[in-house]
């Protein structure tokens, strides 16, 4: 644009054009239909909180007693645990599924498939009872040459598999079919040059998918990743149906004997909360770091339109 | 790095040297459309060899063929005197392990059309990296011609740019240096310049030329008449996975003889 403006455009009054332009202030649109909607959820969530804190069920003197009891603390360390543990090996396996998927050997790719297809097709809820009752399936495990007599050692299940380590296969190999999906995602977003590349310098296939590729899949694997850590956290909580000593078993166990069954739940229900959302403040900065980043500070105060953000 | 000619007996009768590649009636499908319908190509050691063509034309499917990027159907295609990625036994040719196949690739270096440069690696990284993780040479070393290979490139004191920070010119010349580590007796080029800024492509052309009088062998897929014409000892017309005739600069851009060769320079020249 040239400086210069033609007299149709100039505005009224004595000022030229362009310092008329000059003094203009950019509005941005106001969204009043956003500040109507805080309102009523504000309303709605103020009047829902009131009836809570008044409702003596609650009684947030006994919520307040247990919160920090020692079974209930041993019950979120079961959780931590089971969360960390299962996260660890499905990572893990996770990669080893996922690039089984990828391999050229068509025995791998086929196996991967069905073990996919095997955990991702039933409940977990189903897989964490099949591994509390294994004993009902398999009295002994025993160790030998099949088809044959020969044995080198037995053990008694209910003796080799507990609730817990129950609790973690069920966990763990559950975890491994969905992180295998996120990690071949991962891989498949990474540009086939790079694997051009490394294969012309000479690298062999797993030299260039542990250097090459996996470094790269991080940005897209991590993400979702963080993700499974929550839903996970949360999924511990069902191994308390056969009695995995998690936090869930740990407030059941006591309001079994004492019938106190909302408070102690109101327990549990702060705790996982409090844990998600340390989850979440990590999660956070893992994706701000790996992801595309998109999403800036000044995001909310756009969002409620509240004047220029500068 | 001991590129001893082969001791078994060199393939084609009365030849001294043993070519650095030979490609006899090379033959490649991608499902039913036949790319590659019988190469026939010699390249001498020292000699830049650039292959020219329109598009589709097969020689950047041939190229890749050479280091076994892509397996090939018929035919016998050799480097330095070796079969590529095929191990003869009587008159069958077996396929070699991923593995064996990988310890033939260091002996050729591959620059791209698209650079693959490995983003998560800096350009010292980069170039480091083949060395030490499948040399095993020291990381000392490795770094020191790193450095080396950066100035050679005419790139000293980027050791430490990302490949996002550098020009398109600038990763082309990473990738040369990376390829140039491992010390390859060959080179190939796969339209180096291609996808990169017109006035970016004389940096890269300038590295090649430095390369080529050096003595490298090169084989250069190539839409650079200019270069072809500068460097080349002999370039090679493909088109229809066939090559339509091949000889010195001079007799193939100048006085081609085939009426396809002449359609295609007429839209390039």
């Amino acid at each position: 644009m040239s400086s210069t403006t033609s007299p149709r455009t100039a505005a009224p009054g004595p000022t030229s054009g362009r310092e008329a332009a000059a003094d203009l202030e950019a509005v941005p649109l106001r969204h009043w239909g956003r500040w109507a909607a805080a309102a009523v959820v504000l309303y709605v969530t103020a009047a829902f909180a009131w009836s809570l804190a008044r409702n003596p069920n609650l009684e947030w003197d006994v919520v307040a007693d247990y919160l920090f009891e020692d079974f209930v603390v041993r019950g979120v360390g079961i959780t931590l645990m089971l969360t960390v543990v299962a996260m660890g090996i499905g990572t893990v396996g996770g990669i080893v599924v996922a690039v089984m998927r990828l391999s050229s050997n068509p025995v791998l790719r086929g196996l991967s498939w069905f073990y996919t297809w095997f955990f991702r097709g039933t409940p977990l809820l189903v897989q964490i009872i099949f591994w509390g009752f294994l004993a009902a399936l398999y009295q002994q495990i025993e160790i030998g040459i099949p088809f044959t007599d020969v044995t080198f050692a037995s053990f008694d299940t209910n003796a080799v598999v507990g609730p817990m380590t129950a609790a973690i296969l069920a966990l763990s190999l559950n975890e491994v079919a969905y992180a295998a999906e996120i990690v071949r995602g991962g891989i498949a977003s990474v540009d086939g040059g790079q694997d051009d590349a490394a294969s012309a310098l000479g690298m062999t296939r797993s030299q260039a998918m542990r250097t090459i590729t996996l470094p790269q899949a991080m940005r897209v694997i991590v993400p979702p990743m963080g993700n499974e850590t929550v839903t996970m956290l949360k999924s511990t909580a069902l191994v308390s149906v056969i009695g995995g000593k998690d936090l869930l078993t740990a407030v059941q166990s006591v309001y079994a004997q004492n019938y106190q069954v909302i408070p102690l739940l109101v327990v549990a229900v702060i705790w996982y909360l409090a844990l998600t959302s340390v989850l979440s403040v990590g999660q956070y900065f893992v994706e701000r770091r790996y992801g595309k980043g998109h999403g800036n500070a000044s995001m909310s105060r756009r969002w409620l339109g509240l004047g220029v953000t500068r | 790095m001991t590129a001893s000619p082969a001791p078994a007996p060199a393939p084609g009768p009365g030849t001294t040297v043993t070519p650095m590649v030979e490609a006899v009636g090379v033959r490649k499908s991608f499902g039913r459309t036949e790319v590659l319908k019988g190469i026939d190509l010699t390249v001498r050691p020292g000699e830049v060899t650039c292959l020219i063509g329109p598009s589709g034309s097969g020689k950047s499917t041939f190229l890749r063929c050479i280091n076994h990027l892509e397996t090939i159907d018929g035919g016998r295609l050799s480097v330095n005197g070796h079969l590529v990625g095929y191990r003869q036994k009587g008159d069958r040719l077996h396929e070699l392990k991923p593995r064996e196949v990988a310890a033939k690739r260091r002996e050729i270096g591959m620059v791209f059309q698209r650079f693959n440069l490995f983003p998560h690696l800096t350009a010292e990284q980069n170039i480091m990296h083949a060395p030490v993780l499948v040399r095993g040479e020291p990381k000392k070393a490795a770094r020191a011609r790193a450095a080396e290979l950066l100035d050679r490139v005419g790139l000293a004191g980027r050791e430490h740019h990302y490949p996002a920070q550098l020009s398109g010119g600038q990763q082309q010349r990473v990738a040369i240096a990376r390829a140039l580590a491992m010390q390859p007796p060959l080179m190939l080029f796969d339209e180096p310049t291609s996808a990169l800024d017109p006035e970016l492509v004389g940096e890269v052309l300038d590295v090649m030329k430095g390369l080529a009088s050096e003595g490298m062998t090169m084989v250069v897929v190539t839409h650079e008449m200019g270069f072809a014409k500068e460097v080349a000892d002999s370039v090679y017309f493909m088109d229809d996975g066939v090559v339509v005739e091949s000889g010195t600069p001079t007799d193939l851009l100048d006085h081609a003889r085939h009426e396809r060769t002449q359609a295609f320079l007429s839209k390039v020249l």
